[in-house]
């Protein structure tokens, strides 16, 4: 079903750039949708490192990753910014009126005047396996995600990996495959320690099978996969047949669509002015670490800072006739009163 | 210190350590196209190499948290370890490490 949005500033990523982005675009009144391939907000700071500390956020000693993305959005919670998550932007198209329309893959459409890439390093993809010939499996006989379990009922099944993922799913698919192995590198886990239990058990009962191992090779015809290589340690190599492979080494960061909006990218990244932070696009800004300029440095705060002059030039284009009236929230009653404290 | 690195290519760079540096961070100022996404917080598995020619079995042995890591890495051997975890050293003078495939 696609949903049709206007809004003043559509943000590509909720990591906690994008976040405070709603915050220095809500003091000047502009209301912000901001889409994220995650389902929840913070992006690097809740996928990578939740429970990390971070020591250079001015102001707090020691904040988590996950607490930084907690306190962005209780900061930002005035302004009612809305939330597209699971979504990835697919398309950026240029309206006759001048404003933008983001189009993500589910179809939620954004037209705005002004748009903000804070998309970091990119949109978090599941890992592919460096496995030659793996993409002509996707999606028919190799997956990265579990959407329906029923799909795999009276299937031989593979997985590969050590974390919860690949646990998780050994455990819940076990009852409804015709077959399950499972290969890790080495026998021993990241995952949760009642499921590795879990897992010992069924191997033990041979429901399962568990081999320290890794697939070298696939083998099949026209995206079904028929059987593997599987290599133990000392690179001794064997077959097994299987009909559907599951690996799940975790995400990386793609750039993904972002690649094909025209913005002129140097080594994935996108130039911007450092006075406003706007790329060779008017209309189209980037701020954190997905843009580039002289003396870039890939730091929260100076995502902040850029996210500050952003939001000063996004209401010149989103408020032409308005005069921008620069204040303090500490003396400002009209700042206060958006925050809600005043 | 020297650090022997091949890229994927199986181009063989010599390198200048600095002692105190992680392994990733002088492979990524080579411009060697490692990731490294999480910065060297052991946190993304993006920096991964091979240590190869026995070298291995003269590094510090992986923290449990190294340990963990390297299950999402991709390709993983007996002789995996990620770079952000290795520290420049003058006993490592020569260490030789391939970067791993992405």
């Amino acid at each position: 079903m696609s949903t049709a949005i206007e809004t003043d500033v559509a943000i590509v990523g909720a990591g906690p750039i994008g976040l405070f982005a709603v915050f220095e675009l809500g003091l000047l009144d502009l209301k912000a949708h901001l889409v994220d391939i995650l389902d929840r907000p913070g992006g690097q700071c809740t996928e990578l490192y939740p429970e990390k500390p971070i020591y250079d956020i001015p102001g707090l000693p020691i904040v988590t990753g996950q607490e930084l993305t907690d306190r962005l959005m209780e900061q930002i919670k005035p302004f009612g910014a809305e939330f597209h998550f699971s979504e990835m932007v697919t398309g950026l198209e240029k309206l006759d009126d001048g404003r933008w329309t983001l189009t993500t893959d589910n179809e939620t459409q954004i037209t705005a005047p002004v748009v903000v890439v804070a998309a970091g390093g990119g949109s978090f993809m599941p890992k592919r396996p460096p496995i030659a010939g793996i993409e002509t499996y996707e999606g028919k006989s190799v997956f990265y995600a579990v959407r329906k379990m029923e799909q795999f009922r009276d299937k031989n099944i593979l997985i590969a990996g050590g974390g919860d993922s690949a646990l998780d799913w050994t455990l819940n698919l076990a009852p409804l495959a015709k077959s399950l192995t499972l290969v890790h590198h080495r026998d021993g886990f990241r995952a949760a320690q009642h499921s590795v239990n879990q897992m010992r058990e069924l191997a033990e009962q041979g429901k399962i099978k568990f081999h320290v191992a890794s697939v070298k090779a696939l083998h099949g015809e026209g995206g079904q996969l028929e059987a593997v290589t599987l290599a133990d340690r000392d690179k001794k190599e064997w077959r097994h047949d299987c009909d559907t492979f599951l690996p799940f080494f975790g995400l990386t960061m793609k750039l993904g669509p972002i690649a094909n909006f025209g913005l002129n990218l140097h080594e994935n990244l996108i130039p911007v002015d450092t006075a406003k932070f706007e790329s060779e696009t008017p209309g189209i800004f980037a701020i954190g670490d997905i843009n580039t300029y002289a003396g870039k440095l890939k730091l929260i705060l100076s995502g902040f800072h850029e996210a500050a002059l952003m939001a000063q030039a996004a209401f010149h284009i989103c408020r032409p006739n308005e005069k921008l009236r620069f204040q303090y929230t500490t003396s400002s009653s009209s700042l206060q009163k958006k925050l809600g404290v005043a | 210190m020297k650090i022997i690195a091949t890229d994927r290519d199986g181009k063989e760079h010599e390198l200048e350590g600095r002692d105190g540096w992680t392994v990733m961070e002088i492979l990524r100022d080579a411009d060697l196209p490692i990731v490294a996404e999480c910065g060297g917080a052991c946190a993304c598995a993006t920096c991964h190499v091979y240590v190869e020619d026995g070298w291995y079995d003269k590094l510090p042995a992986p923290s449990d948290a190294e340990t963990d890591m390297l299950d999402m890495a991709l390709a993983v051997e007996p002789n995996s370890r990620l770079s952000c975890q290795l520290t420049c050293a003058p006993e490592l003078d020569g260490i030789k490490v391939t970067l791993a495939p992405e």
